[in-house]
């Protein structure tokens, strides 16, 4: 370790990766077809992004299905090869798999798994201390820290495939952490668990990332990841990047409409009336929302607070999701 | 040295764990195990019966005691790994393989090791009552039994490489299944599996001697069965040498390849 500077522990520039794929059409005759000439076609699934990450940052990969998060974190993570461009991640090229670069990154994927199926996950975490040259006493306190923090001490002893999926991404989780990685890649952590499991590990996360100053690079298709733990956020789509930086940032650059909430105490009267203010959204007993394009927010609420006797009046960015697909709807530029 | 030792200890354990959830499935792998080198026994004890008693110079208790004692060597230098890289690619198994600080080979290496010892449990026996039932003639010298040892040894390390290194055609192709078959019928003349190599026609035990199969297989048989000069066992053991660190060379270079197609075509 030492050997790289500790401000950009993940550093891309330009990065590409193209896949050639067999193409066919559907059918017999092209069946035989592709036995003599197969036609592929080249798929440039990440299209020269560049970023870097400082030491201790979360940051949220966020995208479609398709953008190329997961072929961007491979890379990272020296599973994919680069087309062109340049990686580094811990002053690593992570595509030599070098042992000192093994040892300080993990990769944790929603849908894959590394614990042995049929024993107890504790079984397969001695073997990871062991692989992962793991002291023992540091051993025993990260194992201590890891059930502690994700409720494990149940679970640990059953064999996997006892477990439901929640319980199994824990346990994947935590064989992921007991070697204390410095560089954490988490696609899609919270993939198919119920709202309180994904709270959970997600409390998690930021529980580990504040006490070992990892790095954190995660995608998640649940906004409320990125929203309780990235600071910062990655945009791509198609292979490149549209927007990186602050959430905030996001909502003001992309969001193209404000919501405004209005508390009237002598009930609405009546929906013709108000909409002449901006789309009715919402409308309770004695509150509205309504949604007006951005630029014209300041002269609704003041036409809005000159007409009508009212109790209260927020003015609040769209929800997050909302944003994200206006992001996702406009091409890049 | 020591670090050696605890990986393969940890991964012992963890695939001693493993096995021992299958031990039905084990069963029937290990009948099979058992039942083929039988049908060849009775197959050729025949044959040596209506020839008056020998064929090829082997006589029916010969051919017991070649086929019980292949079916101990085979048991212990087999490997099955080359029947499940492609299954281990297809599912996207491979990748957390890749991701640790340890060449996927040593996992496998110590399954391999793990599922003989614990199936020794049924192959003894078996062996046992093969020799009450066949009678087999076996009264090898000393030093062939010794020289055995290694022998062994060295045919389970050329059979487990090769074989791993034509599992890695699993990062080119998805039909395996019929490159290894081509290995395998190959395997089933020139290890001595079919039949003892001496019977073979002219110049198949001579081909035999240049191939692999022989040193992974029917060589430490030969030993035990007290057929082969002190020269052709040193030359033997040689030749084993030469296969496996051939056999290292190749998997290394198939393995990077492998590896670097894995990377470029997708995990």
């Amino acid at each position: 370790m030492g050997d790289q500077s500790l401000e950009n522990v993940i550093h891309l520039h330009n990065l590409q990766k193209t896949y050639t794929v067999h193409e066919r059409e559907a059918g017999l005759l092209a069946a035989f077809r592709s036995l003599v000439r197969r036609k592929t076609r080249a798929v440039r699934a990440v299209d020269g992004i560049s970023f870097d990450v400082a030491a201790g940052e979360i940051v949220g990969f966020l995208g479609p299905n398709g953008a190329g998060k997961t072929t961007t974190l491979k890379m990272l993570s020296g599973l994919l090869h680069p087309t062109a461009g340049e990686v580094r991640v811990l002053g690593h090229e992570p595509y030599r798999r070098r042992r000192e670069f093994l040892r300080n990154i993990a990769l944790v994927m929603g849908q894959r798994n590394q614990l042995a199926w049929d024993i107890p996950a504790i079984d397969s975490f001695d073997l990871n201390r062991v692989i992962y040259r793991i002291p023992q006493a540091e051993y025993r306190q990260t194992l201590d820290e890891l059930v502690t923090l994700l409720n494990l001490e149940q679970l640990i002893q059953k064999p996997v495939r006892n477990l439901s999926l929640g319980e199994r991404m824990k346990c994947e989780i935590a064989a992921a952490l007991l070697h204390r990685p410095r560089v954490l890649f988490l696609d899609e952590p919270t993939i198919g668990l119920d709202v309180t499991m994904q709270r959970r590990i997600r409390t998690f996360i930021g529980e580990y990332n504040r006490r070992h100053q990892a790095t954190v690079l995660l995608t998640s298709h649940y906004m409320a990841d990125v929203e309780a733990l990235c600071e910062r956020v990655i945009v791509i789509h198609q292979g490149q990047i549209l927007f990186d930086g602050d959430l905030s940032a996001l909502v003001r650059r992309f969001s193209t409409h404000k919501t405004i909430v209005v508390d009237l105490p002598g009930g609405t009267r009546g929906n013709g009336e108000l909409s002449r203010y901006g789309e009715v959204v919402a409308q309770t007993a004695g509150q509205v929302t309504l949604r007006v394009p951005k630029a014209e927010a300041a002269r609704v609420t003041g036409r809005l607070l000159a007409d009508l006797a009212i109790h209260d009046l927020t003015i609040q960015d769209p929800p997050i999701e909302e944003v994200i697909e206006q992001v996702f709807n406009q091409e890049p530029g | 040295m020591r670090r050696i030792f605890e990986v393969y200890g940890a991964l012992f354990k963890v695939s001693t764990a493993v096995q021992l959830q299958y031990r039905a499935s084990m069963v029937i792998w290990l009948i099979s195990t058992v039942l083929q080198p039988v049908v060849y026994l009775v197959v050729w004890s025949n044959v040596a019966e209506s020839r008056g008693g020998s064929a090829g110079g082997f006589t029916t208790t010969d051919f017991a005691a070649y086929f019980i004692v292949l079916m101990i060597v085979d048991h212990l230098t087999f490997d099955w790994h080359m029947w499940e890289y492609d299954y281990r690619i297809r599912e996207g198994l491979l990748s957390p393989l890749l991701l640790r600080p340890l060449h996927p080979i040593h996992a496998d290496i110590a399954d391999n090791i793990a599922y003989k010892l614990l199936s020794l449990l049924v192959m003894v026996p078996a062996a046992v009552a093969l020799t009450f039932l066949f009678r087999p003639a076996l009264d090898p010298p000393l030093w062939a039994l010794l020289a055995a040892l290694p022998a062994v040894l060295l045919a389970a390390a050329v059979r487990f490489l090769t074989s791993w290194a034509v599992a890695m055609a699993a990062f080119w192709t998805t039909r395996i299944d019929a490159i290894n078959n081509i290995y395998f019928v190959t395997e089933l003349f020139f290890s001595g599996r079919l039949a003892p190599l001496a019977l073979l026609p002219a110049p198949l035990p001579f081909i035999a001697t240049l191939l692999p199969f022989r040193w992974a297989l029917a060589f430490p048989v030969e030993l035990v069965m007290g057929r082969l000069t002190p020269r052709e066992t040193i030359m033997g053991l040689l030749a084993q040498l030469i296969w496996v660190g051939l056999s290292l060379v190749l998997l290394r270079l198939v393995w990077r390849a492998g590896v670097r197609r894995y990377a470029a075509f997708g995990a």
